[in-house]
């Protein structure tokens, strides 16, 4: 068969077919119970158009009509994913669960550096200065030095929201990027997680032998357990990306990496939410001039067992379950 | 390894698919829209935050903050694969099965965004775009996603209707045969002097009574697709 005669016997059910697709509100239960039969035609006729070298004009038109059938017979629908809430109950903690060797490599990169260098800095109070530089530790110090704070007084409620907005913007940046730079085979991660380690241990070392103890600790308390566990599991998920170029099994890497970062994301997903409410404490929470410590301390050691009874606790059984009807494929 | 911008998924029913890859040039150009739309928005927020004082900078930290991970996310999520840069550029995302792009994927991808831009200025991006067979970058990569043109030239064989068909004056092989056909339909895209000029090529094997080689040359092409 010529080509014109090709076009003119079915040029009328491509445009129909056209329609179809381009008027999704005003397809008919009958049209669409008819569209799998039509949509195998299309395939036929774009295979024939195809073998019989048909111009690449006709092939491309038909190749469209046959994409668009495809997308709507195959491609997922984005209601069809489980509920954001099923997921942070159970979801989030099942798949923390069963990455947990990621988890525990990430958090000995972390706390090493970190407990290594603290208590270092306590011992002598030079180390500091090989992880920050002179100007950044005199403003550390001044805003936990006790004698100038101003007791009594409360932050204004405009500071807290731009500390929200700094809280935000940084420390989300620092978990996703330590997630991102996992994909060069892990050490972007293990490179981020030890340098924070070294900061952040280097900080409460120099503080707590200044004697900062009563003005660092309480305000760190709150959120710390948020931050410093969603910054390790950040890390975690950039290992998980990581090792699987490193050792992607009877996979090809490219396959391997693909099924690591599905994983990978969900514990982002929960990174970014821990994130958030690490933020949120930390701004009008733990900056709180006027609640005495010992309630800070009371909370936040509260806060500390809930979030680890629920990342790694918490309903068993469910968590099992949701993990075993959302197994990667 | 075999380069081509073309990728072919097969489908269930047995049927490849094709899809044409877009490359380095349209996805920086549409990268750098987005960045100045990126980049006017977030001055518009500096100066209204200006007005609000320290309540005005902790909402345009979040609002840095949405713009930098977020904006391609929700667009490539909500809008069919395209931010407005891609838009532009008529090029989309998709999942390399040619399925639209979700939640999980886009975020991959974006968020690698700060993989492919070490050490500075996308440097590992381009690389991987360059090298990989599927133009994708390290986010394309780990999310199984490329980058596609989203529509094809339109077909529209109209172009022939002032054309007489006319019989080859000897045998012509396949190949030539879809030269001349492809010929016959592109008419609109070139100018006429150009559409001369590549007709033209062929003069030392046309009948010597041809007087424009274009007319005759779309002649043959319109008798190939069966017009008599």
């Amino acid at each position: 068969m010529k080509q014109i005669e090709f076009e003119n016997r079915y040029g009328p059910f491509w445009g129909e077919m056209e329609t179809f697709f381009n008027s999704v509100d005003q397809q008919t239960p009958e049209q669409i119970a008819e569209f799998p039969k039509n949509y195998r035609r299309l395939c036929q006729h774009l295979a024939m158009a195809k073998s019989r070298r048909y111009a690449a004009g006709l092939v491309s038109r038909l190749n469209v009509l046959v994409q668009k059938g495809y997308e709507a017979l195959y491609g997922q629908s984005i209601n069809n994913q489980s509920s954001i809430i099923a997921f942070l109950l159970y979801g989030f903690p099942a798949v923390l669960r069963s990455n947990a060797r990621y988890l525990w490599a990430a958090a000995i990169v972390f706390v090493l550096p970190y407990a290594a260098i603290m208590i270092a800095c306590m011992l002598n109070d030079q180390i500091i200065y090989s992880v920050m530089d002179a100007s950044q530790v005199r403003s550390m110090e001044s805003m936990y030095d006790p004698e100038l704070r101003k007791f009594g007084r409360e932050r204004q409620s405009s500071t807290d929201i731009y500390m929200f907005g700094h809280y935000i913007q940084n420390n989300i940046s620092i978990g996703f990027r330590s997630f991102a730079m996992g994909i060069f085979l892990g050490i972007g991660s293990l490179f981020i997680l030890g340098y924070n380690g070294l900061v952040i241990g280097g900080v409460s070392g120099h503080l707590t032998s200044l004697g900062y103890v009563d003005t660092f600790y309480p305000f760190v308390v709150g959120h710390g357990s948020f931050e410093l566990t969603a910054i390790v599991f950040s890390g975690a998920a950039g290992l998980k990306l990581g090792f699987s170029l490193l050792a992607p099994g009877s996979l090809t890497r490219g396959k391997a990496l693909q099924l690591a970062a599905k994983d990978a994301i969900k514990i982002m997903y929960g990174v970014f939410v821990m994130l958030f409410i690490a933020a949120f404490i930390e701004a009008f929470w733990s900056s709180s001039s006027s609640l005495p410590n010992a309630v800070k301390y009371g909370v936040g050691a509260i806060l500390w067992i809930l979030v680890y009874y629920y990342c790694f606790f918490f309903a068993r059984d469910r968590v099992a379950h949701y993990q075993r009807q959302h197994a990667t494929q | 390894m075999k380069i081509d911008t073309v990728a072919l998924i097969e489908t269930p029913e047995g049927t490849d698919l094709h899809a044409d890859l877009a490359g380095l040039l349209p996805r920086t150009l549409a990268y750098i829209i987005d960045f100045l739309i990126r980049v006017g928005i977030i001055i518009v927020v500096w100066v209204i935050s200006l007005l609000l004082g320290g309540l005005g900078t902790g909402i345009f930290l979040i609002a840095y903050f949405i713009l930098e991970w977020w904006y391609p996310v929700l667009f490539e999520v909500y809008r069919d694969g395209q931010t407005w840069g891609k838009k532009a550029y008529k090029i989309k995302v998709v999942n390399d099965d040619l399925t639209p792009v979700g939640f999980g994927p886009s975020l991959i991808r974006n968020l690698l965004r700060s993989a492919d831009f070490f050490p500075l200025f996308y440097a590992v991006g381009i690389l991987s775009v360059v090298f990989t067979a599927r133009f994708q970058r390290l986010g394309d990569l780990a999310a199984g996603t490329i980058v596609i043109y989203s529509e094809p030239d339109s077909y529209d064989s109209s172009a022939l209707d002032q054309v007489e068909a006319v019989a080859p004056a000897q045998l012509i092989n396949e190949d030539q045969q879809l030269a001349f056909v492809n010929f016959a339909l592109n008419r609109g895209k070139m100018s006429k002097d150009r559409q001369e000029e590549i007709a033209e090529i062929i003069r030392p094997r046309l009948p010597l009574n041809v007087d424009k080689a274009s007319d005759y040359v779309r002649g043959v092409g319109k008798w190939l697709l069966g017009a008599r």
